[in-house]
């Protein structure tokens, strides 16, 4: 108790030197972080009970107790190659220990704005302000809360036409500190990116990572927005992501997770206009005592809507994975179609997985369907591989790349697709040698 | 005697608590086609799988040898890697794993325990697409997830095809023939003929004797309740077709001791 007293005193003291620090932000951004700190003062951190059912599973006490530093000085150096050596071919723009840093982002495509938010904030003074805070409400959320009280850099995108180059947002964390990325996406009508949002750690050791992302796609945007959650296995990672689709939009999802010791992926889609599309998919890989819970709604608001959510979890050792989520068929939002499904593949009998995907349905002639599954591998699988002389190991190896293939070709950008196969096995300690 | 490949000595198998295989005996020399043949539920595919190393029976009295050597404690890997391979009357779906890279990998595998390199992608594609093609398969059954969506007979003519491209020792075939139509049974007959030879043996798991009139056995064997009750040559199948299994049923009741 005194510790999360500590904390928040921590927290305040951090927020009061902020404020003083950026004197020169816009009146309506200090005012917005003032109003979000202030909520967090009255709700604070959420609570694992009973009753609460978005936490059920996840305690975040362990995160809520401990004080970390906001990154001083200068950031340290990065060696891109060797702490995110999956973007060729991409263009990029960086952050480190949450500042943006010049030095590793690259020249942009034709039609593509990606800068630091604290630059946009006068140069796309509109946009931001349109939608920055519009998404990712606080009011209720002591995570987004906190994220708006310490609103200061982050990265603006907006996208127009057709970019054919992928865009890379990187947040690397360098050392024992909070940070709270914030990430703002716009996809201006009918235009169409491919944008690869990761979280990366340059050393091993604790951290905080408070991050919101916001999601608007303007009619008929297309945006395919894959998030790498892949900090280092002590870390906490509490994810944010709100996304907003407007008229006959396509928004593509993928969340990938392979790091992090307590790792949390709150993902709503609101579809919020007719003949909005959304095509959701996430695959987590645990070992270790790692925690990873993916909260992940859909909100159809609005008549012709679809989804289609799929995520698979590999999870080892003394891991535990949660998924949950709504899918929410809003009164009026007839003709939907949303099916949601989680599958897991348990390897360790220490190993723990809590599916719980539910549906509402409000609305007439709807399509909708929802299945978890937990399993083993089977044992016919493996005797079946083995009895054409492929040792265990490797028949393992063989059925797990299988199970992750389902997710992992959907990523067309094929470097990444490579080595995210890769990453997925050396992800689980059993495959570090054979892989 | 120098021949001998497969020799099973007074086999007791248990599932748990149920004695499926009651004292079988069968010693299979090289160059040899055993065929063996009995009703649903008497204990054929127990003798093939425990032969192979499935787990989960329980050996509680007899041997299993191989080259001589027991091969119980052996895992089914390095039983393959031996020499023995089982056609499954049920073949396995392998979601996400495409047959391709299976077949590959197994080759590979049976290549590095002989010390041999591993087999180069040219090779392998042309080896692969020449006994593909020799089974009717098409070549696109290649790409796909090992036996995803296939047909019974597609899944029994990929069984053979592994058979044929992994050229094991001895090979255990079980109901391969079940759920073949006659055009595609002549062609799995032809693969597992092209395959035999003095150096190979086989041993086949039927029900109906119409494949025999392609894989000429050399001997058949009924195995009822757990017991080969009666052994003799081609002729015997022919037998078991016109007069069903009862009569050799009541023999073995009545205690009939079976034929050599
Ligand atoms: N894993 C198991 N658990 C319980 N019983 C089993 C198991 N495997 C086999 N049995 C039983 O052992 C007996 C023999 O089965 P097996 O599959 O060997 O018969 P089979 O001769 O191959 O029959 P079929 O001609 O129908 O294929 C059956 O009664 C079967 O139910
Ligand atoms: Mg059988």
């Amino acid at each position: 108790m005194t510790q999360a007293v500590a904390t928040h005193e921590q927290y305040e003291a951090d927020f009061r030197k902020l404020q003083e620090s950026r004197s020169s932000d816009p009146g309506w951004l200090k005012d917005l972080r003032n109003a979000a700190f202030g909520r967090f003062q009255e709700i604070g951190f959420p609570v694992a009970r009973k009753g609460n059912e978005l936490w059920k599973y996840t305690d975040v006490r362990p995160l809520a107790a401990e004080t970390f530093p906001q990154p001083a000085g200068v950031p340290a150096s990065v060696d891109a190659a060797q702490v995110f050596p999956f973007d060729d071919g991409m263009a990029r723009v960086a952050f480190v220990d949450g500042r943006f840093s010049q030095e590793l982002s690259t020249p942009l495509p034709d039609g593509l704005v990606a800068m630091s938010l604290a630059q946009a904030y006068t140069e796309h003074s509109d946009d931001v302000q349109r939608h920055l805070s519009q998404h990712a409400p606080y009011a209720d959320e002591g995570f987004t809360a906190l994220n708006t009280a310490f609103l200061a850099d982050g990265a603006f995108v907006l996208s127009e036409g057709a970019v054919q180059t992928p865009l890379h947002i990187v947040y690397v964390t360098t050392g024992r500190v909070v940070t709270h990325p914030r990430t703002l996406i716009v996809g201006r009508p009918t235009s169409e990116l491919s944008v690869v949002e990761s979280y990366v750690s340059a050393t091993g050791g604790k951290h905080f990572t408070n991050s919101v992302t916001e999601v608007a796609l303007e009619e008929g945007a297309q945006v395919t927005h894959r998030r790498l959650l892949i900090e280092n296995q002590e870390a906490y990672h509490v994810a944010t992501t709100r996304v907003h689709q407007s008229r006959d939009s396509v928004y593509r999802s993928l969340v990938y997770e392979a790091g992090g010791g307590l790792v949390r992926n709150d993902l709503t889609v609101l579809l919020d206009a007719e003949g909005a599309e959304a095509h959701l998919k996430g695959l987590y890989v645990t070992a270790g005592k790692q925690h990873v819970d993916n909260n992940v709604n859909i909100d159809h608001a609005k008549p012709h809507g679809y989804s289609r959510l799929y995520y698979k979890g590999i999870v080892d050792e003394q891991s535990k994975a949660v998924f949950g989520g709504l899918v929410l068929v809003r009164p009026g939002a007839d003709k939907t179609d949303a099916y949601q499904e989680d599958k897991n593949l348990i390897l360790s009998h220490e190993a723990e997985v809590d599916s719980k995907p539910a549906l509402e349905i409000y609305a007439d002639d709807v399509k909708a369907g929802h299945g978890a599954t937990a399993g083993a591998i089977a044992d016919e699988a493996l005797f079946y591989m083995q009895s054409r002389g492929i040792d265990p190991e490797q028949a393992m190896l063989f059925l797990v790349r299988g199970f992750v293939s389902e997710i992992l070709d959907s990523v067309t950008i094929e470097p990444l697709r490579e080595w995210l196969v890769e990453r997925t096995t050396q992800a689980l300690p059993r495959f570090r040698e054979a892989a | 005697m120098a021949d001998l490949l497969l020799e099973v000595r007074d086999l007791h198998v248990a599932v748990g608590d149920n004695e499926i295989l009651k004292g079988l005996s069968l010693a299979v020399n090289k160059g040899e086609v055993h065929a063996i043949m009995g009703p649903n539920g008497s204990g054929k595919s127990t003798l093939a799988n425990v032969v192979a190393g499935k787990p989960g029976y329980t050996v509680t009295a007899g041997d299993v040898l191989y080259e001589g050597e027991s091969i119980l404690t052996k895992l089914p890997d390095e039983r393959a890697r031996a020499g023995i391979f089982l056609a499954l009357q049920y073949p396995v779906e392998l979601p996400g794993v495409r047959n391709r890279d299976f077949l590959r990998a197994a080759l590979d595998a049976l290549r590095e325990s002989r010390g041999e390199d591993k087999v180069g992608i040219r090779d392998f594609n042309k080896l692969m697409q020449a006994k593909a093609e020799e089974l009717g398969l098409e070549p696109d059954m290649m790409k796909r997830n090992v036996n995803e969506g296939f047909s019974g007979g597609e899944k029994k003519r990929n069984e053979i095809l592994q058979l044929v491209v992994l050229d094991p020792t001895l090979a255990l075939l079980d109901e391969t023939d079940s759920g073949l139509d006659i055009d595609a049974l002549k062609v799995v007959a032809e693969g597992v003929n092209r395959f035999g030879g003095p150096e190979k043996a086989i041993v086949l798991v039927t029900h109906y004797q119409r494949i025999l009139d392609y894989i000429t056995p050399d001997f058949v064997h009924v195995l009822i309740d757990g017991r080969i009750v009666r052994s003799g040559g081609r002729e015997l199948a022919l037998e078991l077709e016109k007069r069903g299994y009862d009569w050799l049923r009541e023999e073995a009741q009545a205690g009939a001791a079976p034929s050599a």
